[in-house]
């Protein structure tokens, strides 16, 4: 072992500088937010909570096509549809297990008309499993809140498809 | 018997008066730790509970209480559950020699220093029963590390504390503090005090050598088994070790409660206050160390610790009395 670095061990210089680098970080401004009273922006694509969307008219977007059903890994979505009175094949059931959900966003993609899709929600914690058994009235509850930020999105990204 | 309870009474609310401060601060130094922690990675630490976060050790607590205990069905109930019980007995019960002033001390018995020892020593004791008795792999190998790494720096610390004494000439931890009036130890003993240092992180199973519980081999140790208020006892025995090495620290090279100039505006700081902020100042290199160092490799630890510091303390133990006998220093003359 050279001379020189016999000192540095029996000094620690290392250790010593390393814990002076340490200080000064302390004192430098912070690299993450200070999350549940500020939040990060999302991107376009980002894949949260689903929701089922509707036309401006107030008519549901899903005609029934079941391919987010067939699509699904996880299998995680239950459809069940019916011919309405005036001739169209409409959901009576849309479950989504939220636990089941993977999240991949395959649903989505599927999707011919853009019913349902993954918004930008990601804090919807529940305090027991059934709370997260989605239901369609829940989903198209979500449609309805999320609605300005969806539609914005698919268009932002709609160059891409 | 009016007087023998009236004695009883004094004494469980001396112990009381002595005990909540120390767990409250030891609820504190978790905070604390952590908030060092993240500082030193730029991040901002537990900062929602209380203000600056400061109750988050509460809060931590409370979800300890009501968590379920588990007991496995193949461990050795008794010892099992005997064992975060005496971690956390021997972590308290050696509070009662630190002095926090003069004539301020809970017992103030004339070999202070070695009932200081013998109790840490004995604290390897709960690990070792906590990691066998969990009738586990991973508890087991912890708890072997943990005695190994135990026993070894309790040596060396030791010949340390001999360096000490030497220049003191009582085993009482307050004539230790008195001692240092003139002259801090942490000056004529600086080499001591860094090996102190590092031993005392090796005692208390700190990074960089944590090893007994190193998560990336042993899951957490002789912990790996526990849950709910008995996982809760193990964290908070380790932690008021980390506060009385800490203590100890201060009292035998900072000077305890001692102010560290004599004059106007120090000197009216009362001594408790001076000895608090030693510990802070000690726990937060503490902190610091375990922000900045990475873990170190067994066979490292045990080479560091018989090849190094136990020769070289030895070696000390003899400049230290050479130099006491032949200018004619040594106390009790």
């Amino acid at each position: 072992m050279k001379i020189s670095r016999l000192l540095k061990t029996i000094f620690m210089i290392d250790f010593v500088t390393g814990l002076l680098i340490a200080i000064k970080e302390t004192f430098k401004p912070k690299k993450t937010i200070n999350y549940p009273f500020e939040k990060g922006s999302l991107g376009t694509r980002s894949r949260g909570e689903h929701a089922l969307r509707r036309y401006p008219n107030g008519e549901e977007r899903c005609i029934a096509c079941k391919l987010c059903e067939a699509v699904c890994p996880a299998q995680a979505i239950t459809i069940e549809s019916k011919e309405r009175d005036d001739g169209s094949r409409k959901t009576v059931r849309y479950d989504i297990d939220m636990l089941k959900c993977i999240y991949c966003g395959l649903c989505e993609e599927s999707c011919p008309v853009d019913a349902i899709v993954q918004g930008p929600n990601f804090e919807f914690a529940t305090e027991s499993r059934e709370e997260l058994y989605y239901t369609k009235e829940k989903l198209l509850e979500n449609g309805d809140r999320w609605e300005n930020i969806l539609a914005a999105n698919i268009k932002a990204d709609s160059s891409h498809r | 018997m009016d007087s023998y309870f009236s004695i009883l009474l004094t004494e469980v609310y001396k112990i009381l008066f002595l005990l909540v401060p120390v767990l409250v601060s030891v609820a504190m130094i978790v905070w604390l730790d952590r908030r060092v922690w993240a500082f030193v990675q730029k991040r901002r630490g537990p900062n929602v509970v209380g203000p600056f976060g400061l109750l988050q050790s509460l809060a931590d607590a409370l979800k300890y209480i009501f968590k379920e205990i588990i007991i496995p069905a193949s461990s050795n109930k008794l010892v099992f559950v005997l064992a975060p019980v005496v971690t956390m007995t021997l972590a308290l019960i050696s509070w009662a020699v630190i002095p926090f002033g003069e004539d301020f001390v809970l017992a103030d018995i004339n070999v202070g220093i070695l009932y200081l020892f013998a109790v840490s020593s004995l604290g390897v004791y709960g690990i070792i029963m906590g990691g066998w008795a969990s009738n586990s792999k991973y508890p087991f190998l912890g708890a072997i590390r943990s005695a190994a790494q135990m026993v070894s720096y309790e040596v060396s610390i030791g010949v340390i504390i001999i360096n000490v004494l030497l220049c003191v000439g009582s085993l009482n931890l307050s004539d230790i503090v008195l001692a240092q009036q003139n002259l801090w130890f942490i000056i004529p003993l600086f080499p001591m005090f860094v090996i102190f240092f590092i031993s005392a992180l090796a005692e208390t199973n700190r990074p960089p050598f944590d090893l007994p519980e190193a998560e990336a081999e042993l899951v957490a140790g002789y912990q790996t088994e526990y849950s709910g208020m008995m996982y809760a006892m193990f964290w908070l025995g380790e932690y008021a070790n980390i506060l009385l090495m800490c203590a100890m620290g201060s009292v035998l090279f900072l000077g305890g409660w001692l102010s560290p100039i004599d004059i106007f505006p120090f000197n009216v700081i009362p001594g408790p206050f001076w000895l608090i902020f030693k510990i802070l100042f000690l726990f937060i290199l503490f902190a610091l160390v375990k922000a900045t160092v990475p873990r170190y490799r067994y066979d490292q630890l045990m080479k560091l610790g018989w090849k190094i510091f136990l020769p070289f303390s030895l070696f000390y133990v003899v400049l230290t009395s050479s130099f006491l006998l032949y200018f004619d220093l040594l106390p009790g003359k």
